[in-house]
């Protein structure tokens, strides 16, 4: 049987809608506008066509040879999603929707954002077609991402803070569903991860599709064969879906999801929702969750705002349960270690989203020992974390800069020490 | 109605006022706002002061359908440690003290998680009527429906301005006790006009062979009450019921009951 041939509503047991009465209407008009782009060789033209001359796709792949000297020899290779226009994946998805909101005549759309990439990708996308928008994004991710709540604002879109439950990610997607169902006959609800009641979680994965075909490709191209383990961050889970997805039916090729496990999956701060979570609702779809035993979502910890989050999209909670997909905790330090290792080594400045894949990178690349060959999907660029890695590093202050460095002088040993 | 053999004392108790000449009034309030034993009061205080049916809201972390005043109120019973067992208990002490149908409006997560069937037992025991179940359609409500017929408890379910005509009749055919016509396309909140959408929901429930249907989302005033009982069976008020509690205790909620009772001709 194929795994790359599920269309939702429900993956296993998981997804569905669990949505107000209000929204079905327009999650029908959704489904059905979809379904129609998706077999339409215009659509798929259009869209092509933007990403060649807009996004910049295809992205490359780079072997990363001196990082993969700390990965037990095996080659790493990165798909460059972070050399996509505004930084990230997120490009792929909201392009789609962006076209699809104009087939559907509305004229305003909404977004929710965690570390900005989706908010900045979708006021992007409003810039260029002429759309009214609104980002909603929590209190405490404004603060950590300011520089974004900067970017989106001088594209024209209306960034507002979110002050209600735990201030990020889990209550922006609260306020953007309150405003859909208060707006939705004239706004697009421009959802950013493969999460959200059906189709969502089947769009946002289609759009992103393109970056494992592409990444399929390169790697039988440059290896003459598969990747032994394909490895991506997963917060809710869009580009380790977009990655993943062309792999689903080659069996040997390990898929691997790194979570964000904060302080520890053995500590109340961490965001590792298939690690630790059990299945429920949020957000309007089934699939697993952090949640207490009354079922009260739990607030997720992560140092990075995108996998800050507490639920996961269905079709990962599915691919864990049929054991297609296996996924792991990254602390935030051994994520930290290797962004300033991958910084270091390749000239390369991840985002700390990015940088718990690269962790992940390293520990297959140990395991799978010098013949074996990893593909990462270096999601996003690591500009919008400067702060706070300049904070955790100590960059800002001249001395505790220098330590830094002392430190550095023996990244193996350090990296070592981690493990 | 899907199942006529049971009977719902929520209907029962809307088409007595409907005989009356009148409709009924539904009061919302959430369990553990500002404390327990204040919720259970105010409910209290809405049943003897005209109130016909108590929607008692559950606190959960995720409100989607909820505006600023419930989530405040329903955020601040969580900070308070508010827990399920709660809210079988408040239950229980309301019905123990007012001989009135009660309905619990919940999420749907909190009672996937207490197990359906479990929690179905656990409502009955109480003394509750059923559940409204606002972001829960009936397109995935399966073993809900089981649960409500073993139980004999009643389902609400939404119908919005949006829904089309086969969803009308399927929250018509799903429903038992009332269904919930949505006022307008948003969240809960008081509003000075109740949308001219209310009625035409309201005529296509009707159309749909709806005999209990009532209006929520918006409501706020005795005038926007005797307005809504013109044409529909029950008339929904939510947010201004906690406002008057946050604001005034639970003399003021009685105040403010009998007051919108009065729009009961």
């Amino acid at each position: 049987m194929s795994l790359r041939t599920q269309q939702g509503p429900y993956f296993g047991s998981f997804g569905g809608r669990f949505v107000p009465e209000s929204l079905i209407a327009a999650l029908d008009e959704l489904d059905a506008a979809y379904s129609e782009a998706r077999t339409d060789p215009a659509f798929a033209a259009e869209l092509a066509e933007l990403h060649r001359t807009y996004t910049g796709r295809p992205s490359i792949i780079t072997e990363a040879k001196r990082f993969a000297e700390h990965a037990g020899g095996a080659r790493i290779l990165l798909k460059r999603e972070d050399l996509n226009h505004t930084g990230s994946h997120k490009i792929n998805n909201v392009l789609g929707q962006a076209l699809l909101a104009k087939r559907l005549g509305k004229r305003r759309i909404i977004a929710e954002t965690g570390a900005g990439q989706h908010g900045v990708a979708s006021a992007t996308a409003a810039a260029l077609f002429g759309l009214e928008c609104v980002v909603y994004m929590g209190e405490v991710d404004t603060e950590r991402q300011a520089l974004n709540v900067a970017r989106m604002k001088l594209l024209g879109a209306e960034v507002v803070p979110v002050t209600t439950g735990s201030r990020t990610l889990k209550d922006a997607i609260n306020e953007a569903l309150r405003d859909w169902v208060a707006n939705v006959e004239h706004t697009h609800y421009l959802l950013g991860t493969v999460a959200g009641p059906h189709p969502f979680p089947v769009m946002v994965r289609d759009f992103h599709s393109v970056i494992g075909i592409e990444a399929r490709e390169q790697v039988l191209e440059l290896t003459g064969r598969l990747p032994d383990a394909v490895a991506a961050c997963v917060g809710g889970g869009s580009n380790a879906m977009g990655i993943f997805h062309a792999f689903l039916d080659d069996a040997d090729v390990r898929l691997v999801g790194l979570e964000a496990a904060g302080d520890g999956i053995d500590t109340p701060f961490h965001a590792a929702t298939i690690t630790m979570g059990r299945p429920g609702v949020l957000h309007g779809a089934k699939s697993l969750m952090l949640q207490d035993a009354d079922g009260q979502t739990m607030e997720s910890h992560s140092i990075s705002a995108g996998l800050d989050y507490p639920g996961v999209g269905p079709e990962h909670a599915w691919l864990a349960e049929i054991g297609r997909a296996e996924y792991r905790g990254v602390t935030d330090a051994q994520a930290m270690d290797a962004l300033r290792l991958l910084s270091r080594t390749e000239g390369i400045i991840p985002a700390i989203e990015t940088a718990h894949g690269l962790h992940g990178a390293l520990e297959l690349g140990r395991e799978l020992g010098p013949d074996g060959i990893v593909l990462v999907n270096l999601s996003g660029r690591g500009d919008k974390d400067m702060e706070t890695a300049a904070r955790y590093f100590g960059l800002l202050d001249a001395k505790a800069a220098e330590r830094a460095a002392e430190a550095d002088a023996h990244p193996t040993a350090a990296e070592e020490g981690q493990e | 109605m899907s199942t006529p053999t049971i009977a719902s004392p929520v209907a029962a108790a809307i088409a007595a006022r409907k005989e009356a000449g009148s409709g009924a009034l539904i009061g919302y309030l959430p369990v553990g706002f500002p404390d327990l034993d204040t919720s259970v009061d105010a409910a209290v205080a809405l049943l003897e002061n005209g109130v016909d049916v108590v929607e008692l809201g559950l606190p959960y972390s995720d409100p989607v359908m909820d505006g600023l005043v419930i989530q405040k109120a329903t955020q601040q019973a969580l900070e308070n440690g508010f827990t399920l067992r709660q809210g079988f208990e408040a239950v229980e002490r309301i019905r123990s003290r007012v001989d009135a149908p009660l309905l619990v409006m919940t999420y749907w997560n909190p009672v996937m998680q207490y197990g359906v069937d479990r929690f179905a037992t656990d409502l009955e025991n109480a003394g509750g009527a059923g559940l409204i179940t606002p972001d829960l359609i009936p397109d995935e409500a399966g073993e809900w429906m089981s649960a409500s017929d073993a139980h004999a408890l009643d389902r609400v379910f939404l119908a919005a301005p949006s829904s089309s005509d086969a969803r009308m009749r399927q929250a018509v055919e799903s429903s038992r006790g009332f269904v919930y016509a949505v006022s307008t396309m948003g969240i809960t909140g008081a509003r000075a006009d109740v949308d001219a959408a209310a009625r035409g929901v309201i005529g296509r429930l009707r159309e749909a062979g709806a005999t209990s249907a009532c209006v929520g989302v918006g409501i706020s005033t005795p005038e926007q009450v005797a307005d809504v009982l013109t044409y529909a069976d029950g008339a929904i008020v939510g947010s201004r019921l906690v406002s008057a509690l946050a604001e005034g205790g639970v003399p003021a909620v009685g105040r403010l009951a009998a007051e919108l009772a009065t729009g009961k001709p």
